[in-house]
């Protein structure tokens, strides 16, 4: 049971965060970066649904991906706080993504190597997909801190906002214990090192400060999360809970 | 995306583009060009608009090549191509008085066999 949760949090991160970027679709700043925002967003909705269809392998209740991934109640989603949040501005989606993809670079790289060989590959695929969105991030990062005094302040706010978001990322609980020693899973705590390699010298690079660190706030992966997420799933599961088992 | 470079008979010439103002304006235009495989010339692909060069070879990655379409692209910014005018068509284009200069113009004997 503890591989399905373990495969399910990742999905989660992965579904919660695309439909975060989805939400950007007709609205980005560029026709360009609109079709930049929804690739990768679709990105994210393909690890979603890869891990979701092997939890449900793993589970063997006869649960299809889309009843794990649209019928589930608040308390029994576990992705992280940060990938929850609004995309306020672009400067702040940009911020949430970079910071969000320097450590999925970490992950995917740490479960490619995973003895679970389903889980390997799913990793090994969305590691070639983490190095292109952490260099469109963090290359946006770059422009907006290195930018107008405008872009500058707001890609500096969005990082002092969200920099509380960042500590749960690393946070091992009993679940990832118990991965670790059945050789599956991989220790968050052990990521800090090179996400503080990628995002300090992003950061710098982009000419804002890097915040104080303060105390987090987490609880995501034992299902609290913030105001945010009841209306991510309102809008994501109200097709599935009106018309069960529709279907395109 | 604008398509905008190349002069062609009877076409009205496009706007400068600015680095700031109105939309489709904000940012340069670039032409982008993929190359399908190892061996071929990159092709003209088509254009898109981006603040720079590294964010052009980005976004060309997300307009031109998600399908993987290619193993290589080549940006280059829209105003640094020059192109022929339209008025020169006739002395550049214009060689039909001079079948000679086709390939097809000449008989091949019998005797020269497979070429």
């Amino acid at each position: 049971m503890s591989v399905f949760g373990y495969l399910i949090r990742h999905a989660d991160d992965n579904l919660i965060l695309s439909h975060r970027l989805s939400e950007w679709v007709s609205r980005g700043p560029e026709l360009e970066e609109d079709i930049a925002l929804a690739n990768i967003a679709l990105d994210h909705l393909g690890v979603a649904r890869a891990l979701y269809g092997y939890a449900s392998e793993v589970e063997g209740m006869g649960r299809h991906e889309d009843d794990i991934a649209m019928l589930r109640t608040e308390r029994e989603y576990t992705n992280l706080l940060l990938t929850e949040q609004p995309n306020g501005d672009f400067a702040q989606t940009m911020v949430r993504q970079a910071l969000v993809d320097a450590y999925q670079l970490s992950l995917w790289e740490a479960l490619s190597t995973s003895t679970d060989t389903t889980l390997g590959g799913i990793a090994a695929k969305a590691l070639k997909e983490a190095r292109y969105h952490f260099r469109h991030s963090s290359l946006w990062l770059v422009r907006l801190g290195d930018g107008t005094d405008e872009s500058h302040m707001r890609a500096q706010k969005a990082l002092n906002k969200l920099w509380r978001y960042v500590p749960e990322l690393f946070e091992s609980d009993a679940t990832d214990r118990e991965m670790v020693e059945a050789g599956v899973g991989a220790d968050p705590a052990a990521f800090r090192p090179a996400w503080d390699d990628r995002i300090q010298s992003t950061v710098l690079t982009a000419t804002l400060d890097l915040p104080d660190d303060i105390p987090g706030r987490s609880g995501g992966r034992q299902g609290f999360h913030t105001e945010y997420l009841g209306h991510i799933l309102a809008e994501l599961q109200w097709m599935q809970r009106t018309y069960p088992g529709a279907r395109w | 995306m604008s398509y905008s470079v190349p002069d062609i008979p009877g076409e009205e010439q496009p706007e400068e583009i600015g680095t700031s103002g109105e939309a489709g304006g904000s940012w340069p235009l670039w032409e982008v060009f993929v190359r399908q495989r190892r061996g071929l010339s990159h092709v003209h692909a088509g254009s898109l608009h981006a603040p720079d060069a590294e964010t052009a070879i980005q976004n060309a990655r997300d307009v031109y090549t998600r399908r993987v379409e290619g193993v290589s692209i080549w940006l280059v910014r829209s105003d640094q191509i020059h192109a022929s005018k339209p008025e020169d068509a006739e002395a550049f284009f214009d060689s039909i008085e001079k079948p000679y200069r086709q390939a097809t113009y000449y008989e091949i004997p019998d005797e020269v066999g497979q070429m």
